[in-house]
């Protein structure tokens, strides 16, 4: 696998007169491009994307890796009620108790996974960095009146956060009846305290500093600083967090769907329900049990580890 | 206040900024009385106090004094920088007549950066990480001209260049880490010149530069501030630098202007000791080895309150009783001023024009 390198490493033109003050460490990266570079050298970083990228081309390649259809019982006849069929020739990996091919479920259940996943953390991203921008940006430059803005959004947030996330996407969830729609705006309601405190709190403490102080003296308005100036220096922290949301996003899409509030549809194949249908077969297949687990785990460490390099690679400490 | 905010789109400013008032002879900048108070829960400190001065148009001013002096609260002041919350300022900030100490905010960033300019002194924190310092340059004039991208992109290269920055096309992409120090002042110098400010303060601009880099940045900053027929307020702990730049210079200790005078009097003949000690302990080139330096007794952490004493008769070698127990005023006499009961009488030791 080879990744493109971009081209910029040292950017002195030849002939370019440069003064003798120029002592450039990082040549003509950006910090973002900086990061990338570090990120690209951490063996944690490559396992993280590695599993990542096994899980988006198994859910998007997923009718090319099985001839069968999700949810289909053509095979129902097959299963008694003391032997679930095992591996063969036809099913890789065997039936499960409803006489569909498992291979078939688990690739199929890493679409589901990935989209609700992946929905769902972006709208807690949306939701809550525009709560925490609003908030940290009226009460760093925003005076006494931006004090009261920032401080009636986040009691609204701590509101939010008192509740356990998975209380608050049972109850939503019970509200709007059992479906994705419900998941999706479940998960996505729990992640928005997380990621409105982190971009407030580190908006805040942009705020104090020498920078902005300097674009006052400019006289610039006060919403272009925290627009362009604040803001991209503060959503370091938000996007890392959101890579490390999509673990959690995804063991809870498929929590949820185990407690009985995902998709009802059968014919959708999802991990959460499979666990709940292979719990009383456990004796006679484990496998119906272990393989969705399995592949829930793995995925949400793919992203763990790459969440967490990524975070390393940002952080300003660990460059040279 | 509903003047426009987008008065007609001149690129070019009214010419010469030092054109300046309508009235010859006033002074640019006149600071009356300044005193900044800080206020926590259980005490005040005053870090600024009487302090008053004036900045005639396209005079270059010094104002000079220790860690801790209050010199870079009153530029602050003058910037309306300060915090709202726990400080308290009076007095007043005459520009051009207006007081700044009165304006709101609008007011006030209509002014800064446009007429009053600031170079603070970190380059290092003082520019965004994230924005190509091309960008920085052209959000000030955007902000204050109206400028459309071409013609801030052309004007901002045109400043690079002006401040001596080599291949400054290419370098409008560049982002700040990608610049030494000694080019990232030189940035914030652009930045703060961008729109011809009638009056530029600096704030100990190459305090934070290698000595080698120093001289370079300073020369650029006088010869532009020079050329634009700007005034300058330069803030500085560096006797060196008030001697190469400043018409007048403002000596300042514990909150309050000590010393007041023309560069060459002032340099010549000290008359307040704590100037005296300060140009004494510049070491010299000429001075025979072994020889030790001369410095000021004590720590600027020694002294007492200006109500009711002179704060620097802890480290002064001619206090008396009267200096412990009476608060000096400054007086006036021949265009200079002085906060002391005992004068140098004679010219201290080493007074050669530097």
């Amino acid at each position: 696998m080879s990744i493109p390198i971009p081209p910029a490493g040292p950017s002195t033109t030849p002939g370019a007169s440069v003064a003798l003050d120029d002592k450039d460490l990082e040549g003509g990266l950006s910090l973002w491009q900086g990061a990338f570079r570090r990120l690209r050298r951490s063996p944690t970083a490559w396992c993280g994307a590695v599993i990542v990228a096994l899980f988006v081309v198994v859910a998007a390649a997923a009718p090319l890796l099985t001839s069968y259809q999700p949810g289909s019982t053509q095979w129902a006849g097959d299963v008694t009620t003391t032997e679930i069929p095992g591996p063969s020739a036809d099913h890789w990996l065997g039936l499960d108790r409803y006489g569909s091919d498992l291979w078939t479920q688990l690739v199929y259940g890493a679409r589901q996974s990935l989209l609700y996943g992946v929905i769902s953390t972006v709208l807690g991203l949306a939701v809550g960095a525009t709560l925490g921008a609003l908030a940290g940006g009226f009460g760093a430059v925003g005076g006494r009146f931006g004090t009261v803005v920032d401080a009636t959004i986040m009691r609204l947030v701590d509101i939010m956060l008192a509740v356990p996330s998975l209380l608050l996407a049972v109850s939503i969830a019970a509200m709007l009846g059992q479906s994705g729609t419900a998941v999706v705006i479940a998960i996505g309601a729990a992640q928005v305290p997380v990621f409105a405190r982190l971009l407030r709190g580190s908006m805040l403490a942009q705020g104090k500093a020498d920078y902005v102080l300097a674009a006052n003296a400019l006289g610039l308005r006060r919403s272009r600083i925290v627009m362009s100036h604040m803001l991209p220096n503060s959503m370091g922290p938000t996007i890392v967090q959101a890579t490390l949301n999509l673990a959690t996003a995804i063991i809870e899409v498929a929590a949820l769907s185990y407690l009985g509030l995902g998709a009802p549809d059968p014919a959708i194949a999802e991990w959460g329900r499979m666990l709940v249908a292979a719990q009383d077969r456990f004796d006679d297949a484990a496998r119906l049990a272990i393989l969705p687990g399995v592949a829930i785990a793995i995925t949400a460490l793919g992203f763990t580890l790459f969440g967490e390099a990524l975070r390393e690679s940002l952080d300003p400490r660990t460059r040279r | 206040m509903a003047v426009p905010t987008t008065t007609s789109p001149t690129p070019e400013p009214v010419p010469g900024g030092g054109a300046g008032p309508a009235t010859p002879g006033a002074p640019l900048l006149e600071v009356r009385d300044l005193r900044v108070r800080f206020t926590g829960r259980d005490r005040a400190v005053t870090a600024v106090d009487e302090v008053s001065f004036t900045v005639s148009p396209g005079q270059n001013v010094g104002l000079v004094g220790e860690s801790g002096s209050g010199k870079s609260v009153t530029s602050m002041a003058v910037m309306g920088l300060l915090p709202r919350r726990g400080v308290e300022v009076s007095g007043q900030i005459l520009f051009d007549g207006e007081d700044l100490l009165l304006a709101d905010r609008k007011r006030l960033d209509r002014l800064r950066g446009r007429e009053v300019a600031m170079v603070f002194q970190d380059p290092m924190t003082s520019l965004n990480p994230v924005v190509p310092v091309g960008t920085q340059i052209g959000e000030v004039l955007q902000r204050h001209f109206g400028m459309r991208r071409k013609e801030r992109r052309e004007r901002a290269a045109e400043l690079l260049a002006k401040v001596g920055i080599p291949d400054p096309r290419r370098r409008l992409d560049d982002h700040p880490h990608q610049l030494s120090g000694g080019m990232r002042q030189r940035v914030l110098i652009a930045i703060a010149l961008a729109c011809e400010p009638r009056l530029l303060i600096a704030d100990e601009p190459t305090t934070a530069l290698d000595v080698t880099i120093q001289a370079q940045v300073l020369d650029v900053l006088a010869e532009l501030v020079d050329e634009a027929g700007a005034a300058l307020l330069l803030i500085t702990h560096d006797l060196g630098v008030v001697a190469g730049v400043c018409d007048e210079v403002n000596v300042m200790y514990a909150g309050r202007i000590v010393e007041q005078a023309p560069r060459r009097p002032l340099f010549r003949s000290p008359a307040h000791p704590y100037t005296g000690g300060l140009l004494a302990s510049i070491p010299r080139l000429d001075t025979p080895r072994g020889r030790p330096l001369t410095p000021i007794p004590g720590s600027p952490t020694q002294t007492v309150p200006w109500t009711d004493a002179c704060a620097f008769s802890p480290r002064c070698a001619h206090a008396d009783d009267t200096c412990r127990t009476t608060s000096p005023r400054l007086e006036h006499a021949d265009g200079r001023g002085l906060r002391c009961f005992h004068p140098l009488t004679t010219p201290a030791a080493l007074t050669k024009e530097l």
